[in-house]
């Protein structure tokens, strides 16, 4: 597995897109950074940058990369390993390869700029982290349609629908479900929704460090008391990487029956 | 060497290989024939085990290989479509190869020379011409010694030069004593280089043996008519196989 | 010549002396209690009480005295009572460290009560447990300053204010530190005060609180981690002036809240990290200028008839919402702010925004129905709600607006800043 990783790493890392992606993000808080100057700000526009693109990139390059590997595979699949081995190892490839992109192209301006020891490093982490679960996940989940649907309109598609159902149509019916049910108490749906949700969990967590004094009213507390804690903030870790495993799992149990 | 018992595939409702029973034995050059969609990639990929079987089995020298990975060390394949990872080097691609096998390839040198491949080692994959990367493809292929060596269409995307060396590669391979199994559509290719032809049609073997009693079987001097004739329906191959499903369809009845 | 030296500091100490004798006290002294020295002092002595602990309760000190500590000699009040009474014009209380009042329900004790007084001065004083630490009462033309007032208050019905005023007038509270009690300071019709350089904190109610109170300033104090910074109700003409109201954190917690206020002027504050950072309710012809709002969850929550006010040339940095209003009926002025979550442009260069900025959001109402939906926060979604609203508005005042935004934040310059001097 870690020969196959190594090798699909060499070669996404060398890839135009993961340039592209690694420069737009670099530009981006480079110039964030330039133009407003407050840390605390920057983190706030990056937060809304990143938990749109990390999982839209990741979706969007998983479909990709499997379609165009996909010869490539077969030969992979005649050689003595297992098949396990091959799918786990081109996907970790790629998830480190967008992590990479992104821990680059976000830190290193931030490292430049002098993050360490300023009252926001948390915030600056917290984003680091979500960032990198959200490539996880999202690459895996896209990884896993593609490896369902030989079909590549069909796989393409299916994926961004995926993506636009956890990024935005998720939070639609979220907001719709509480507005209907607004005579109950729904703390605790609100809580249990967003831990269903990726993309959802992973704000509310950079939420719980950026508008503290928002979220300390009403139901905030309530958030805050739960997932602000280091109880919460395990449950919430967990959450997130049962969002890696699962897929991850898909793609094995897909990979194990199917035919190429 | 490969012993194929009662194989069935489909894929969805549509079956690709009903009931091919067959076997490999004696060293030699064996070209898998048939016309698209006759499931003869799909025969290959099975041996394989990119493909797995609805039923039957297949013995690789006397073991099952369901489920199984280490026989493919005995395997040298070489897919039809030479894609490779865009950004990998040509050296990095072999370099993965032997990293993947746990063995040193015995002919990479010579082969990289005999494909005059030495200019491009450093070069990316993704830059390359599609016959420089069937080449890359050969020695891929052709790099260890196994015993069995599996082809799907090798002459695709070759120049005179290059097809002239395969010819001579496989010539050589097969007086190592190896089993080589080709699928083509080239029957100039067959011709010139099959021992042994198989025919398959709507996943059904019609035909396995030596050219010369395909020949003489349909009363041809060319393969290339004794194929046709089969593909015609005649002399009664094919219109038994139609009279065997009206009986099938009735019994079902 | 020396000699003729120390004769002259001897006969100017003689001539004081004369005036204002010295009653010393100290557990080995002739008065080895506090309650007996005043009892022996006339009016005009000073009774000098020396380092060591008094446990002493109900000490009235009915005639123009100074009680001074030294080296904060400890009254403990053993949870018996009150520690000490002024019933009477002129009296200094000074360096003190006054302890354990206990908890009544039926009467409010406190550390230091002034009665029906005036001319009194409390300073420098250490307070410690003392259910009410100091409490003014129809007493007049005092000051209370550089005290230490600190308790443990939990709950806000067993605990008192650490400066209580009720019908007071003319009083200067400067420099105090409060923390742990009910109320930092309470003022209950309490006139023509003054309320400087304090620092409130960690109470459980509000750190200084305005009822019925008329004419009254306070500024350079800070406010922080209360159950809300100050609140005004019910009172007119309050200036409230450079201030800093932060952490402020809770489901009803407040930098500031007023309500039916008039005529106020509310200037140079800085709001920072507070759940709201002004909380308005029916309040009147307010003057919100030059005032510094950062990260709050709200910089602005106006409900109930707001009318007539004025929110111009502040700066609203990162709150999560700068406004927030609950009433339809708006005539409410919002001019040259600075606004960073603003996105327009300036194309005639001149630091103004060329399209007015509506610091109200869609989900603001959002969340003002459904709470819950705070979680959806910074969303994709949201987002989106937010944008169709600004595009074409249905729900959000389209008269709600800032029409020369600040392109750039102002610097204001704030020097003052209280001390904790105990």
């Amino acid at each position: 597995m870690l020969k196959i990783l190594k090798y699909s790493f060499f070669d996404l890392m060398r890839s135009r897109w993961a340039y592209i992606y690694t420069a737009f993000f670099l530009l981006l808080t480079v110039s964030l950074l330039w133009l407003s100057g407050d840390i605390a700000k920057v983190v706030a526009s990056l937060m809304n940058v990143i938990l749109v693109l990390a999982p839209l990139i990741a979706t969007m390059f998983g479909v990709m990369y499997y379609y165009n590997s996909r010869e490539f595979t077969e030969l992979l699949l005649s050689q003595p390993i297992r098949r396990r081995h091959i799918f786990f190892g081109q996907y970790l490839g790629l998830a480190l390869s967008l992590s990479l992109s992104l821990l680059l192209g976000v830190g290193l301006p931030f490292v430049v700029y002098g993050v360490w020891g300023s009252a926001e490093v948390w915030d600056f982490m917290m984003l680091l982290v979500v960032g990198v679960f959200l490539s996880f996940i999202f690459s895996a989940l896209s990884f896993f349609i593609a490896l369902r649907n030989e079909n590549r309109i069909k796989g393409f598609g299916l994926a961004i629908l995926v993506w636009l159902f956890f990024a935005v149509i998720y939070d639609g019916l979220f907001l719709l479900a509480l507005s209907l049910f607004s005579d109950y108490p729904l703390e605790n749906f609100a809580i249990g929704a967003s831990l269903f949700n990726p993309i959802d969990l992973s704000r509310v967590l950079i939420l719980l460090k950026l508008d503290i004094s928002a979220l300390m009213g009403y139901t905030g507390a309530v958030i805050q008391k739960f997932l602000g804690t280091a109880l919460g903030m395990a449950v919430s870790m967990a959450a997130l990487s049962v969002w890696v495993l699962l897929p991850a799992w898909g793609i094995q149990h897909v990979a194990k029956h199917k035919d190429f | 060497m490969i012993t194929i018992d009662n194989l069935h595939k489909s894929f969805g409702r549509q079956p690709v290989l009903s009931g091919v029973t067959l076997s490999f034995d004696r060293p030699g050059i064996y070209a898998i024939l048939g016309p698209n969609g006759s499931g003869k990639t799909t025969l290959i990929k099975s041996i394989l085990g990119m493909a797995i079987p609805d039923k039957g089995q297949i013995l690789f020298q006397g073991k099952d290989i369901r489920g199984q990975w280490h026989y493919r060390r005995q395997i040298d394949y070489l897919p039809q479509i030479a894609r490779f990872p865009d950004n990998l080097r040509v050296s990095e691609l072999l370099a993965m190869i032997e990293d993947i096998r746990e063995e040193k390839p015995q002919a990479m040198g010579r082969l990289i020379e005999l494909f005059g491949l030495q200019p491009y080692l450093d070069k990316r994959l993704g830059n390359l011409s599609g016959g420089t990367r069937q080449k890359v493809n050969l020695v891929q292929a052709f790099m260890y010694d196994s015993p069995v060596i599996i082809l799907d269409e090798p002459t695709n995307g070759l120049d005179p030069v290059a097809l002239i060396r395969l010819k001579g590669l496989l010539h050589e391979e097969k007086e190592k004593g190896k089993l080589l199994l080709a699928t083509t559509h080239i029957m100039n290719f067959v011709e010139e280089m099959a021992d042994e032809v198989v025919f398959l049609l709507e996943g059904h073997i019609h035909f396995k043996g030596s050219l010369d009693s395909l020949k003489r079987q349909y009363n041809e001097t060319s393969l290339e008519r004794a194929i046709a004739r089969i593909l015609q329906g005649e002399p009664g191959f094919s219109a038994n196989g139609h009279i065997k499903q009206a009986v099938r369809l009735a019994v079902r009845r | 010549m020396r000699n003729t030296t120390i004769l002259a500091i001897l006969c100017l100490l003689g001539s004081y002396f004369a005036r204002a004798r010295t009653v010393t006290v100290c557990p080995t002294c002739s008065f080895s209690g506090i309650k007996q020295a005043v009892a022996a002092a006339q009016a005009g002595d000073v009774v000098l009480v020396k380092k060591g602990t008094y446990r002493e309760y109900n000490i009235e000190l009915n005639k123009p005295l100074t009680l001074k500590g030294e080296g904060y000699p400890i009254i403990d009040g053993q949870n018996q009572g009150e520690v000490l009474s002024i019933t009477a014009g002129g009296v200094v209380v000074e360096g003190l460290d006054i302890r354990n009042v206990g908890t009544s329900y039926i009467e409010d004790r406190a550390g230091i009560r002034v009665k029906k007084a005036r001319g009194f001065t409390i300073r420098n004083n250490r307070l410690n447990n003392t259910f009410f630490g100091i409490y003014l009462e129809k007493s007049a033309d005092g000051t209370v300053s550089g005290n230490h007032v600190s308790g443990e208050a939990v709950q806000e019905m067993s605990s008192g204010n650490a400066i209580h005023m009720w019908y007071c007038k003319n009083v200067l509270v400067e420099h105090n530190y409060l923390r742990g009690h009910r109320d930092g300071i309470y003022l209950e019709f309490v006139d023509s005060s003054r309320i400087r350089l304090n620092i409130s904190e960690d109470n459980i109610r509000y750190g200084l609180h305005f009822m019925f109170s008329n004419d009254d300033d306070y500024f350079h104090n800070t406010f922080r981690r209360n159950g809300a910074g100050v609140a005004v109700m019910f009172s007119r003409r309050i200036n409230m002036w450079e201030n800093t109201f932060e952490h402020n954190w809770g489901r009803a917690s407040y930098g500031l809240l007023l309500k039916e206020i008039y005529d106020a002027e509310i200037r140079d504050n800085t709001f920072r990290e507070n759940t709201i950072g002004i909380y308005v309710e029916g309040s009147t012809r307010l003057q919100y200028r030059n005032n510094e709002f950062s990260r709050n969850g709200w910089a602005i929550k106006m409900s109930g008839g707001c009318l007539d006010n004025v929110v111009a040339n502040n700066n609203f940095r990162y709150n999560t919402f700068d406004l927030a209003l609950n009433s339809a009926a708006n005539n409410n002025r919002f001019d040259g702010n600075y606004w960073s979550n603003y996105t327009g442009y300036d194309l005639g260069r001149d630091g103004r925004g060329d399209v007015p900025y509506h610091p109200v959001k869609l989900f603001n109402y959002v969340v003002n129905r459904t709470p819950e939906a705070m979680v959806l926060l910074r969303s994709l979604f949201v987002g989106l709600l937010n944008f169709s609203e600004k595009v074409s508005p249905v729900f959000t005042p389209a008269n709600v607006a800032d029409n020369s935004p600040l392109m750039r934040p102002i610097t204001f310059n704030r020097t003052v800043q209280p001390k904790n001097r105990n």
